[in-house]
């Protein structure tokens, strides 16, 4: 069957790509657009690995269709933070130990953007329930809610700067 | 294996009466898809047995959450995020934002929708229990024009449902007369978050001079589709939840909950599960009486 011509906003570039209109959003960040930043872990929404932004919203990319990211803005891993200036959630992952062998890791940082765009100060409760569809082998997960916590307070000073 | 993405269609039209009229020109041809948390898995899969998809997520008319004096109405399309976050589905009807919230992870409450939760029927649906407690009824709508169904009269087997090959499933209707009701819902599962259910269950009641006036209780995964416990129901009607009360509506249970060993639990604890949760539910219900 034929493809189409789709055009969304990935990491603020608008992309014009022609695909079949099945393809997977994974799939073409990874083999399209090369932003093989988001990973790949069970491909059935769930492990959270492959977490990006779609409007703002946390998505699993291996359950969208492209043509369902028709028009959208889609925030990667590649997106958050700049070449030479890591996000403060990204900073926050690294001085505290929060990622490992780094499978989980993008999606992690993607679920906390996420979490902390809606909950500027969350609760235990509520970064427990922000991360409850990322799931990491290596960390035992308190590391990571630690790099949450101490993002929340990054971003917070920042603000304030 | 894989699917080859090229071997499928997927189209987008603009409105829902462009839906209808492909539903209902090429009739059973059509596979809607709304967040795609069920069909993409099996995409991924390469289990997904229907090559032409029709998109229903950006329909505008299946995304409102309407209220009036007495009713809300949920557009099938509405995501189990905007349903847990919806002020008035929190304040009348709680146990099914409890339940969206129960519902997978973010990312899938962000994307999953009831329409889809309810038209892939799995009798380990989260929301179900909360739909049979609140006497929901589905407006299903075809080029035919729409028909209201009681929601306990929408499946009839394992993945089977009242809904035409040319209909979609339009609105869920639920009155607004559980504000003063008891209410309870609990779901078990392997982990707290994220998990299909072994047992979910949810249940409205109200009582009268200390005797159950009305009780409706959903359950999940405990026969081939969600299940309002109507024999177990009919055995409180009436009764004082005391001892010999709960004693006898855990054996009516026993006859109509028959789960099955599957990948996610086995038949005998999820029958023990589903007597325990029906005892902490008409226990708490009890105490709930005692200090009205």
């Amino acid at each position: 069957m034929s493809t189409r011509k789709f055009s969304f906003r990935v990491n603020g570039v608008e992309r014009f790509l022609e695909l079949p209109p099945m393809a997977r959003l994974l799939d073409v960040l990874r083999h399209e657009l090369g932003l093989t930043g988001t990973k790949e872990g069970c491909g059935e929404g769930e492990c959270g690995s492959c977490s990006v932004l779609m409007n703002g919203e946390l998505v699993n990319s291996c359950l969208v269709p492209i043509a369902q990211a028709a028009g959208a803005s889609i925030l990667t891993i590649e997106g958050v933070g700049e070449q030479t200036r890591l996000h403060p959630v990204q900073k926050a992952f690294l001085e505290c130990g929060g990622a490992q062998c780094g499978i989980c890791t993008p999606g992690m940082i993607l679920a906390t953007v996420h979490l902390l765009n809606k909950h500027p100060r969350p609760t235990q409760e509520e970064i427990h329930e922000g991360l409850n569809g990322n799931l990491c082998r290596c960390t035992g997960y308190m590391r990571i809610f630690e790099a949450v916590e101490k993002a929340a307070c990054a971003i917070e000073s920042g603000a304030m700067e | 294996m894989r699917s080859y993405p090229a071997d499928y269609e997927l189209i987008t039209p603009g409105s829902l009466d462009a839906v209808l009229c492909l539903l209902s020109d090429e009739p059973s041809q059509w596979t809607p898809i709304a967040g795609g948390t069920e069909i993409m898995v099996l995409f991924g899969a390469g289990k997904l047995a229907t090559r032409k998809l029709v998109s229903i997520s950006p329909l505008p008319e299946l995304r409102e959450i309407v209220e009036s004096e007495d009713l809300i109405s949920i557009g099938s399309g509405c995501s189990f995020t905007q349903i847990r976050r919806h002020a008035a589905v929190k304040k009348h009807f709680p146990l099914l934002a409890q339940c969206a919230s129960l519902t997978g992870s973010i990312a899938n409450q962000n994307r999953g929708t009831i329409g889809g939760n309810l038209a892939n029927a799995s009798p380990a649906a989260d929301s179900s229990p909360a739909l049979f407690a609140y006497a929901a009824e589905l407006e299903l709508i075809s080029t035919r024009g729409t028909r209201r169904v009681p929601y306990e009269q929408f499946h009839l087997g394992y993945k089977k449902i009242a809904l035409a090959a040319d209909e979609l499933i339009r609105a869920v209707h639920m009155p607004k007369r559980f504000g003063e009701s008891f209410c309870y819902a609990r779901k078990v599962g392997t982990r707290n978050a994220q998990a299909i259910s072994k047992i979910c269950v949810a249940a409205t009641g109200s009582l009268r001079h200390g005797r159950v006036e009305e009780i409706r209780i959903g359950m999940g995964s405990v026969a081939p589709a969600p299940l309002r416990l109507i024999g177990t129901e009919r055995v409180l009607l009436g009764a004082a939840l005391n001892d010999a009360t709960i004693a006898e509506a855990r054996k009516a249970l026993l006859n109509e909950a028959v789960p099955i060993d599957d990948i996610r639990s086995t038949a005998s604890y999820r029958q023990l599960i589903a007597g325990n949760l029906l005892e902490e539910l008409l226990r708490e219900f009890a105490a709930w009486g005692d200090r009205k």
